[in-house]
């Protein structure tokens, strides 16, 4: 019968398909939820592994009674035209069937909830870094409060090390509509909403840049609202904190660009330290130049992409809230000359 | 094929004789009917018509994300379409459908000539209609009448405050908020209609113990459907006093929560999976016994197993939220009760096998469309499982492992029985059978894209691809998964052209089905195909819950054993 043995086939198929899947994970783990390198995210991918082998098992015992029940109990050609004899139930066998599901939810229950108060009731050590994130459209801000500081986009945490735990707790808030923080070999991802204080915690093992994005609808470059963690060495963190401390670089070759920055429309929505400039509605350009991307992480920061960003930021993020400045092209190599200068 | 006596022949005359009326007369017969065949139709063929529109919606967004860094359709086009897709294909697409198959057998299965409330039944139907009218009006009317047009574009959960008049300007926000009331009031129409029907209209002898599941798990659907759309409606009215009146519900610029918006509708949201299931069931649940040739396994298990469904369902709404940052405990609930579910669905999934079991077991394509319903459906709850984790959840959430999930419950689930159903019935509501090579050839390009689809739609949710992006980076180990899963649309797109194609070459040219052409047990098949106005001209007595193998097995007949 070609229906049964095509049915018969889609298990080999489906096996020989989520092989190639695993296999490709890990040549990429950029964002994968089985290369975990913190402890929320380790926990979770403890917990997956369970309750995906739970279900690979229900799923072969279920499927295998169709596959059976397709092939042994279809009409022969040989058949009489005799119905067969009407069962209709037992309930024996109805009892069998509900008790050992129960059973299962109730070991999905218990290993799930070790996993929620794992994650959601951990006490945090001193030392402990504190980290307020939040959301806007379409970027994402981060204060250090306990250094008085604030950047975007680009989160900077040291590497938590087993004898020397430094993990970071993350106080989420949102300046506008709902998004959600998203990292996925740190962490689950935890909404960012407005008029509430959510929280989440990461404590990542590895040094290295781990990329996530937003993850929860936000409006037009929901897309583009991408997120990096670097995690650093514990001296290299100590020597970014200590640069973004710093107050803005002066220079006398760029007050030209600085005094368009201070007269122009600029300081509305952008702080630079030190100067005029202390707008809170978009990110804070201090140390720019510290940053790798720019526009939400969606453009490498160089100088070509910054003068498009100033000139036309619709060209490179469609929908994006920063208006076009509209200034003559002397202005502009004088604004993204003083922007460059800002390490 | 075995041609059952009816329980009396209709004395009604046929409807052929329309066909010497003028045109105007002819249309103007279906816009004035309270005939709940014709309502029937109506809302099914309404349902397909938007469901093709959703599908179109769907290849747009498949198209743009095939490869990556794509730049087809702008992020405003692709964020319409998203929201109009889902929005569609829920309110407008599988709510008339199930509504349909109901109106149209709940009274012929038991033993009633009409609905309850005929002129509801109307009414309903065409505020059904209205609110799709109105909600793509929005494509000509969204930003005023001297802008541009513009669909919503909030997502079709549409969370606040995006939603608010800061975020969502212009009016595409107020044709979402009005096609869903107005098609509400509709919803909760039927599913009155629906439940009174079944309640108070069954023939003589009928007791509920006898009655057909497709008429349980339909009345316990428009059960769900008076408890949830309640909610719906009020965040619908709540939102739109925020929006004109100044309120500040959900309005967080001035206090509201966003919180209670996400409360609101998935207190709608989760039973309105279970609404648009339990039909679904309630057609495999006639089609598996018929082509097992055998009665369905425990029979009181499986409406008990409905109503414990519909009862848990009710309290399971929070697994949607699991990220918003709830306290442990609540987690921990909603983790308890999302998985209790699995265990009356797997009553029922255990209960259709012990119905196949030991039959004799027919492929015609409403069989073929049921297996794929079962295998799929059990996919669907194991992926459910998962979900239902919570800490697991927090990776999967809102990422396409979410997208595959509920659209293998959606389409390989509901779908899958729907034209299961359409094979089933079409013989009884047409008069002719649709023909069986087609029907394969539909199937089998359906499966087949539905799996290239949505089986590996899974796999970039794994890898960290969230939802709703209308373009990603390359390199991320996404661009292979979505390259398949956009070829998987071509052949479903395929199938469902084949299937479209059938419909109307077998209504001019298949073969002429007679009234029982599946030898089937339950009442629809007792009476003429199509069925005359009246249905029955004389009410059916029944003693047991198929009357129709009582009639032709009198040797022995099923109220022996009850």
């Amino acid at each position: 019968m070609s229906t049964s043995s095509a049915w018969a086939a889609l298990p080999v198929v489906g096996i020989s398909v989520t092989n190639a899947a695993l296999a490709s994970t890990l040549r990429s783990p950029q964002t994968s939820l089985f290369s975990p390198v913190s402890t929320p995210a380790d926990e979770i991918y403890r917990l997956s592994l369970l309750v995906l082998a739970i279900c690979a098992g229900i799923f072969v015992v279920v499927f295998s009674l169709l596959v059976y029940a397709v092939v042994k109990y279809r009409r022969r050609p040989s058949d009489d035209g005799r119905e067969p004899p009407q069962i209709y139930g037992s309930n024996q066998v109805e009892i069998a069937w509900t008790v050992i599901p129960i059973l299962i939810v109730v070991v999905l229950f218990l290993a799930a909830a070790r996993v929620i108060h794992a994650v959601q009731d951990a006490q945090f050590p001193p030392g402990t870094l504190e980290v307020t994130a939040v959301g806007h459209q379409f970027w994402w801000e981060f204060r250090y409060p306990s250094y008085g500081f604030v950047t975007a986009n680009e989160l900077h945490v040291p590497v938590s090390e087993s004898g020397h735990p430094i993990p970071t707790h993350i106080t989420l808030l949102s300046a506008d509509v709902v998004h959600s923080f998203w990292v996925p070999r740190l962490a689950g991802k935890t909404d960012l909403i407005p008029n509430r204080r959510n929280e989440m915690w990461i404590d990542p093992h590895v040094a290295g840049t781990y990329v996530g994005q937003c993850a929860q609808y936000c409006g037009t470059e929901h897309a583009k609202m991408l997120l990096t963690v670097d995690v650093q060495s514990r001296e290299d963190f100590e020597r970014w904190v200590q640069a973004e401390k710093a107050p803005a670089a002066v220079s006398d070759q760029v007050a030209s660009g600085r005094k368009i920055f201070e007269t122009t429309a600029c300081v509305n929505c952008h702080t630079i330290t030190g100067t005029a400039a202390n707008g809170k509605f978009g990110p804070d350009l201090t140390h720019l130049m510290s940053r790798k991307t720019i526009a939400g992480g969606v453009a490498e920061n160089t100088e070509e992409n910054l003068r498009l960003w100033v000139t036309s930021p619709d060209a490179i993020k469609p929908g994006v809230l920063m208006p076009a400045m509209q200034l003559p092209k002397q202005d502009i190599d004088s604004l993204v000359a003083y922007l460059m200068s800002l390490h | 094929m075995f041609d059952a006596q009816p329980f009396s022949r209709p004395v009604v005359v046929s409807a052929d004789q329309d066909s010497a009326k003028p045109l105007f007369d002819r249309v103007h017969e279906w816009i004035v009917t309270v005939d709940h065949k014709r309502l029937g139709l109506m809302y099914f063929c309404y349902g397909i018509v938007f469901l093709v529109i959703g599908g179109i919606e769907a290849s747009i967004m498949r198209a743009q994300l095939a490869v990556a860094n794509n730049h087809l359709v702008s992020p405003e086009t692709f964020n319409r379409m998203f929201t109009m897709h889902g929005t569609t294909m829920i309110f407008f697409a599988a709510m008339p459908i199930v509504f349909g198959l109901a109106n149209y057998f709940m009274p012929l299965m038991i033993g009633a000539r009409d609905m309850a409330f005929p002129r509801v039944n109307a009414w309903s139907f065409w505020m059904s209609a209205m609110g799709g009218i109105i909600l793509y009006f929005s494509f000509f009317g969204g930003s005023g009448l001297y802008g541009a047009g513009s669909a919503p574009d909030v997502g079709w959960f549409a969370y606040a405050p995006l939603t608010s008049r800061a975020f969502s300007v212009g009016h595409s926000t107020d044709y979402w908020i009005i096609g869903i009331l107005v098609s509400g009031f509709g919803s909760i129409g039927t599913a009155l209609n629906v439940l009174t029907t079944m309640l108070t209209m069954r023939c003589p002898g009928m007791t509920l113990k006898r009655m057909p599941l497709f008429a349980w798990m339909n009345g316990v659907m428009a059960l769900l459907v008076l408890v949830a759309l309640g909610p719906l409606t009020s965040a619908q009215l709540m939102l739109l006093i925020d929006r004109y009146l100044g309120g500040h519900f959900f309005d967080t610029q001035a206090g509201g929560s966003a919180f209670i918006w996400m409360h609101f509708f998935w207190i709608f949201g989760h039973p309105e999976v279970y609404i648009l299931v339990l039909p679904a069931f309630a057609i495999v649940s006639e089609v598996i016994p018929v082509f097992s040739r055998k009665p369905i396994f425990g029979y009181s298990i499986m409406v008990g197993a409905t109503v414990a469904i519909a009862f848990i369902s009710l309290g399971v709404w929070a697994h949607h939220l699991f990220t918003i940052g709830m306290t442990s405990y609540a987690n921990a609930f909603f983790v308890a009760s999302t998985a209790a579910i699995a265990v009356p669905t797997g009553i029922k999934i255990f209960n259709w096998l012990g119905t196949m079991w030991g039959g004799k077991i027919r492929f015609d394509v409403p069989m073929l469309f049921c297996l794929a319903f079962l295998g799929q459906f059990l996919i669907a709850g194991l992926t459910g499982i998962m979900l239902a984790a919570a800490p697991f959840d927090w990776q999967l959430g809102n990422s396409y492992f979410v997208v595959a999930h509920f659209h293998y419950v959606i389409l390989g689930g509901i779908v899958f029985a729907v034209f299961a159903g359409s094979y089933y019935w079409y013989p009884k509501v047409i008069g002719r059978m649709l023909d069986e090579s087609l029907g394969k050839w539909h199937f089998w390009l359906f499966l087949i894209g539905f799996h290239l689809t949505f089986d590996f739609m899974h796999i970039p949710g794994l890898l960290g691809m969230p939802r709703r992006i209308y373009t990603y980076e390359p390199g991320r180990g996404w661009d292979i998964w979505n390259l398949i899963v956009s070829i998987g649309v071509i052949f479903q797109v395929a199938g469902v052209a084949v299937w479209a194609f059938n419909v109307v070459w077998s209504y001019f040219k298949g073969n002429v089905a007679g009234n029982d052409p599946w030898d089937a047990w339950t009442l629809e098949w007792s009476t003429t195909s199509p069925p005359p106005v009246y249905n029955f001209a004389t009410l059916p007595v029944v003693r047991s819950c198929r009357p129709l193998w009582d009639l032709k097995h009198p040797e022995d007949p099923d109220w022996k054993y009850e």
